[in-house]
């Protein structure tokens, strides 16, 4: 779908005190999911219990603000029931949509509430006109979540030939892998995004300090190690250091995160109809700032401003961190 | 109900001459009763592949084997997607490897293949009622879930991922270009190097996951060998054997052996880990725990 209209702001929540940060912040619409393994982010501390999923939609829809529900992890064989009790949870909440990945909640959505908005979570890896076209003659989805692989040109030839409305992640944690195709961390942990809603879980993690390093492991391997002094990151197993061919480095991906905000008028008239910030895990302070500099960002480039301009709103948050516009360019290939 | 062997689609960049030679002693010697041809990971490599393809079925028609006609897992480019249309309207039976291929083989039987994110029953009826006739799962799920799903799906045949390297991921990105320092669109197809994949070690020499272009494979090798009646119980029809550079004829062999209860578990084991073989076996998945976990003998 080629969208005219003004793109909209999809912002992550982890918990209610999120949700009206982000709301509060000029999100147009924020995404979050119950506290189990029904959604891509069920980590300890995080998410919503149906109370707080019901008063968080209250609150949204008073500041004219939407929520979506992620409901994006794949049913369990034998003990599908959670999800489809998560997905009647969402509508009794008033959700705004559901979005889902697994074929057994898209059924279960569009045969028991038609009426309630329905995007393809990009857990269900949907890049193609024939695959987005399976989804909308199956179930009637309203919007595909684009999986982090199609380039800007890719994305506009994709619009142009479907009749959907497509949201694309401009900033966060970055998937080098096809989303919701991979199992490297059950591979190596026995937990998984498919699965259980985690990757890289926490209590797979260690770090073994030696005089000369300090190392990070994930379930025994080592994914990186860093000088005494220098901050040691996160074990997420594609962001790794291996050898290869006798060569040592970052082969899948360097430990960077996404940051495409250079590249919202492109995404704009590639037809994108959202923007998703990434992060569900991240706390009120650190979603505040990221929505409220994309906010003024996604305005100006409304207004017609230029990508220089738009860089400089966006400038303050490329501190402490490396970054990528990722596959939107094709040369990340 | 004796146990079907099944040869999954070659993931690796094989010259012409090796999948020929592959394929044409799989068709005389190999006791397997299902054999998937064709490219599945990347859709660069299939004007070097396409050629030989319809001698190599042939050949194996002739040997009596059942082919299947395996598609791409993630197409993008509009010459990949024509390729699945064409694919799809063969006679003959399809893997489908992403549901860009769905459409055009509406109502036709196919095979839901590993990349399919195949999770329940629910999932795996509604693959069924659009004509999937048999179901390998993704490679993840354990046999006791692929069992309960098989059995409240009696309409399919289920087909466990139990020999090679496990596919893991899938990626936009060509991580041989990028190690290479190429990209993707002038790659030079520095895949072809590595046969079975080119290991990847932790910085501790751990062998830990394989490349092959775009996908993302394990650096260990699968090998299910779960005595022929655990998988009857379990209402699991056929086992996949995905091929690699060692002799698959032997494993072909050692595997029909297991699952006509000829041979035990741990002969079978024995017998595999007397090949050459790209890394250790492994079977974690099958159990329930981690992919990597070294095979038990069961």
């Amino acid at each position: 779908m080629t969208a005219q209209q003004r793109m909209e702001l999809v912002c992550p929540a982890g918990t209610p005190a999120t949700l009206r940060a982000a709301v509060t912040a000029g999100a147009d619409a924020v995404y979050c999911g119950f506290s189990d393994d029904t959604n891509a982010r069920n980590f300890p501390g995080l998410n919503f219990s149906p109370r707080e999923m019901a008063e968080g939609i209250r609150f949204a829809h008073g500041h004219g603000s939407k929520v979506l529900v992620a409901i994006n992890t794949f049913a369990r064989a034998g003990d599908t029931d959670p999800w489809r009790r998560a997905a009647d949870t969402a509508v009794a909440c008033d959700a705004d949509a559901v979005i889902a990945a697994d074929i057994a909640v898209l059924d279960h959505m569009a045969q028991n509430h038609p009426k309630t908005r329905l995007h393809l979570s990009v857990q269900a890896a949907a890049a193609t006109p024939e695959a987005i076209g399976f989804y909308l003659e199956a179930f009637a989805v309203r919007r595909v979540v684009l999986p982090r692989v199609l380039s800007v040109q890719e994305i506009k030839a994709l619009n142009s030939a479907i009749a959907v409305e497509t949201e694309a992640f401009v900033f966060g944690g970055l998937c080098v892998m096809m989303e919701g195709r991979c199992h490297l961390s059950s591979y190596a942990t026995g937990r998984s995004p498919n699965l259980n809603g985690v990757c890289s879980p926490p209590e797979a993690v260690s770090y073994d300090e030696s005089g000369q390093a300090t190392t990070a492991r994930l379930a025994g391997f080592t994914i990186d190690r860093y000088d005494p002094g220098s901050p040691a990151g996160y074990p997420t197993l594609c962001k790794g250091r291996f050898t290869a061919g006798g060569k040592i480095g970052y082969l899948f991906e360097d430990p960077v995160s996404l940051n495409a905000g250079t590249m919202i008028v492109a995404l704009k008239e590639a037809g994108i109809t959202a923007l998703k910030i990434e992060g569900r895990q991240r706390g009120k302070g650190y979603v505040s700032e990221v929505v409220r500099a994309f906010r003024r960002a996604v305005d100006a480039a409304e207004l017609g401003r230029d990508s220089v301009e738009i860089e400089g709103i966006l400038a303050a948050l490329s501190e402490g961190g490396r970054q990528t516009t990722g596959a939107y360019r094709k040369t990340w290939r | 109900m004796s146990i079907a062997l099944t040869l999954g689609p070659t993931f690796f960049h094989w010259p012409p001459d090796r999948l020929r030679d592959f394929y044409y002693r799989i068709a005389d010697e190999a006791p397997v009763e299902r054999v998937h041809v064709g490219e599945v990971i990347c859709g660069k490599r299939m004007p070097f592949s396409d050629p030989v393809w319809p001698e190599i079925i042939e050949r194996l028609e002739r040997g009596g084997k059942e082919v299947v006609l395996s598609t791409l897992a993630m197409p993008t480019l509009p010459r990949e997607r024509r390729a699945i249309e064409e694919l799809c309207a063969d006679g003959r039976l399809v893997e489908i490897n992403d549901v860009t291929a769905l459409p055009a083989r509406a109502g036709q039987p196919f095979v839901a293949g590993p990349f399919l994110n195949i999770y329940n029953e629910a999932t795996a009826r509604f693959f069924i009622r659009r004509g999937a006739h048999a179901i390998c799962p993704p490679v993840e799920l354990s046999l006791a879930t692929i069992g309960a799903i098989a059995m409240a799906c009696p309409d399919a045949a289920f087909e466990v991922f139990a020999f090679g390297r496990l596919p893991l991921a899938l990626s936009g990105r060509c991580y041989h270009a990028r190690l290479h320092g190429l990209h993707k669109d002038s790659c030079q197809f520095t895949c072809e190097q590595d046969a079975d994949g080119l290991v990847v070690e932790t910085l501790d020499e751990q062998a830990f996951l394989a490349m092959n272009g775009v996908q993302t494979l394990s650096a260990q090798v699968q090998a299910v060998l779960s005595p022929p009646a655990e998988l009857t119980t379990r209402a699991i029809a056929r086992l996949r054997l995905s091929p690699q550079t060692c002799d698959m004829v032997v494993v072909t062999q050692i595997y029909r052996a297991l699952a006509s209860g000829e041979i035990a578990p741990q002969e079978a084991l024995v017998r595999l880990g007397g090949l050459e073989l790209p890394g250790t076996l492994v079977d974690g998945y099958a159990r329930g725990a981690a992919g990597v976990l070294a095979a038990a003998s069961a």
